[in-house]
């Protein structure tokens, strides 16, 4: 028999049983549809996190208290945090060649108010270049002095989302928001970036400090000139902030280390997710295998049959294994399609991204699950014994 | 000339290690082109395993079988699929028709493991079914079909691809009466025409419709030897 009389052959087998081949293929189905739906919200995730990074801006050095290390208690970082406004200045004084901007940041959650409204925003306390270090740019206003961060003034700049949450339709610049119970006036208001810069409230490190008793920095964050600069201002910022803590009281992180290591364990997780959903795909291959071995036995006088009129035993297996990879085959094809428009429909919330190598994994793992798990119930088959099969109730 | 089929001082015996049968003992027979015999026997006669061996089923244990003058008694399997498609075709008690599929399907399935081209196919099946009588239940499917109407198709399927021998195993045990007499006259009618037609019973008068009549007893002819 040739390739398409047996693949015919195969599908008015499997069509005579139409239930019992799609909830056969039911476990491929799904098998081939959380593979790909999940990888591709893997790597939603990481085009999220890579779409943020690149949000800040570049050339940008990160200067954070305690050693990046794993497995030491985060929390310590932040119990033994001396970063103060001290180390801005030594980066200022000793390490300024490379670097253009130097800037202190306090960094949380809280909520501010406006008359009888209320806005879950994050807080930003940091220094005048607050708004060139990361490219932000305003709508409407301007960014507070270099005065007033010396003079603590109670100024703050605020994103569009919390001019959303607080002022709806009012313009909002020179009104007064409460933060903490003290009372902010709006100096202007930032045109949209991303999520996580439009709910910010930034507002002078020093009034801050003084607003909800804080004394240290979250970090300090340095644009430097060029981004062949960074490695040297790397080496300079070191010396310079040696000069007061030890090696292990700080860490300097570029842009980069932060965004490949975050990369890195989203891969593998991404990685681990597929690798999950592939053990529903296996799960899919034995049900396959299970009903071949029924269907191998509801068929014995069939397979006697085909036998007796010329069939030989590299036939029946042929056709069993045509049958299974078929059921597999098609309800990869169902599960890809199915996979792809829920990322699609994900969309809404993140930036899917239905990869190749998800596709073709995952489309060859259901196939040699077909084949694979096809092969046992097919040798089965076909070494039935014909004239015990023809005898068969 | 060479007998269409000739076998010579055959036995099967089965050995299950604790006992030993013996179904067929030291049997010889020649069947000629146009012949119409019927191999008659009680149940565990042999007859069975007469049909499983003339059918290239079964290979015997001793003696040797020819067809057409070649020695098929020690053939590797692929080769006997090989000549069961061309040479032999075969009739049951049960029918043993695919449920669902039609009765054009039915027909044709041992063209798909023959060397026919599918060319030919319809045309072979449509001349095929004319002969049987059942040009109007083509495209019906073969669970719609009476019994009789459906060892028809069995018969059909038998002849498609113009075999030696007809080989017929109790072919009217499932059928009444009437419907019976029918297929039976359904063989003679292809004998006939020229073919060569075995039917195997265990009811002597449906035998009788038969030229020739042999009768087997405990592994051996007593009646009929030729």
């Amino acid at each position: 028999m040739g390739i398409i009389e047996t693949i015919k052959s195969a599908l008015s087998a499997l069509s005579s049983n139409k239930l019992r081949s799609i909830l056969t293929m039911l476990g491929v189905i799904i098998g081939v549809f959380a593979v790909v739906l999940l990888v591709s919200l893997g790597k939603g995730v990481q085009n999220y996190i890579t779409d943020q990074f690149n949000a800040l801006g570049s050339n940008l050095l990160f200067i954070a208290p305690g050693k990046a290390k794993f497995g030491q208690d985060p929390a310590k970082s932040f119990t033994l945090n001396k970063l103060d406004k001290k180390h801005v200045d030594l980066i200022n004084n000793y390490a300024s060649e490379h670097i253009l901007y130097v800037a202190p940041s306090i960094r949380l959650g809280n909520t501010v108010e406006y008359k009888n409204k209320k806005y879950y925003a994050t807080i930003v306390g940091t220094n005048e270049f607050g708004d060139r270090i990361f490219d932000t740019k305003l709508n409407t206003g301007r960014f507070f002095s270099k005065v007033e961060v010396r003079a603590k003034k109670k100024v703050a700049v605020i994103g569009p989302l919390v001019k959303k949450g607080l002022f709806a339709n009012v313009t909002g610049v020179g009104s007064s928001i409460k933060i903490n119970g003290e009372r902010y006036e709006v100096i202007g208001i930032f045109k949209e970036k991303s999520q996580d810069f439009d709910d910010q409230v930034i507002i002078p490190y020093t009034s801050l400090k003084d607003t909800l008793k804080l004394d240290k920095l979250s970090s300090i964050v340095v644009k430097v000139k060029s981004n062949g600069e960074l490695d040297l201002a790397t080496k300079q910022i070191n010396l310079a902030l040696l000069r007061d803590l030890k090696s292990d009281e700080f860490s300097i992180l570029s842009q980069k280390d932060i965004l490949s290591s975050i990369q890195n364990i989203l891969g593998i997780l991404t990685l681990a997710l597929g690798a999950i959903a592939g053990i529903s795909l296996l799960v899919g291959g034995i049900g396959i295998m299970n009903i071949m071995l029924v269907s191998a036995i509801e068929r014995t006088r069939e397979i006697g049959l085909r036998k007796a009129v010329g069939a030989t035993s590299f036939n029946i297996a042929v056709q069993f294994i045509a049958e299974s990879t078929i059921l597999s085959v098609t309800g990869g094809g169902i599960g890809l399609v199915f996979g792809w428009l829920a990322s699609l429909a994900a969309r809404a919330f993140l930036r899917t991204e239905v990869t190749l190598w998800a596709i073709i994994l995952s489309f060859t793992f259901s196939v040699a699950v077909g084949v694979i798990f096809g092969t046992y119930p097919a040798i089965q088959a076909s070494k039935k014994d014909p004239i015990e099969a023809l005898r068969y109730e | 000339m060479f007998p269409l089929l000739k076998i010579v001082e055959v036995s099967k015996v089965y050995d299950t290690g604790v006992l030993t049968i013996t179904a067929l003992d030291n049997i010889s027979l020649e069947i000629k082109k146009g012949d119409f015999v019927s191999i008659v026997g009680k149940s565990g006669s042999g007859k069975s395993t007469l049909m499983h061996i003339i059918g290239l089923l079964d290979t015997p244990t001793h003696g040797k079988m020819y067809l057409g003058g070649d020695d098929v008694t020690k053939l590797p399997e692929k080769k006997l699929a090989r000549l069961r498609n061309k040479e032999i075709g075969f009739v049951f008690q049960s029918f043993n028709l695919l449920q669902r599929a039609s009765v054009t399907e039915n027909v044709l399935l041992p063209l798909r493991y023959s060397n026919v081209p599918k060319s030919e196919w319809v045309g072979k099946v449509d001349e095929i079914l004319s002969v049987v009588g059942l040009t109007d239940r083509k495209f019906n499917k073969s669970n719609e079909l009476s019994g009789g109407q459906k060892q028809r198709v069995a018969i059909a399927r038998a002849l498609i691809n113009d075999p030696s021998i007809i080989l017929a195993d109790e072919p009217t045990g499932n059928l009444d009466t009437k419907t019976g007499a029918e297929i039976l006259n359904l063989f003679t009618q292809l004998n006939n025409s020229g073919k060569t037609v075995v039917i195997i019973t265990h009811d002597s008068e449906i035998a009788n419709h038969a030229k020739r009549k042999i009768e087997i007893r405990d592994g051996r002819i007593v009646n009929g030897d030729n």
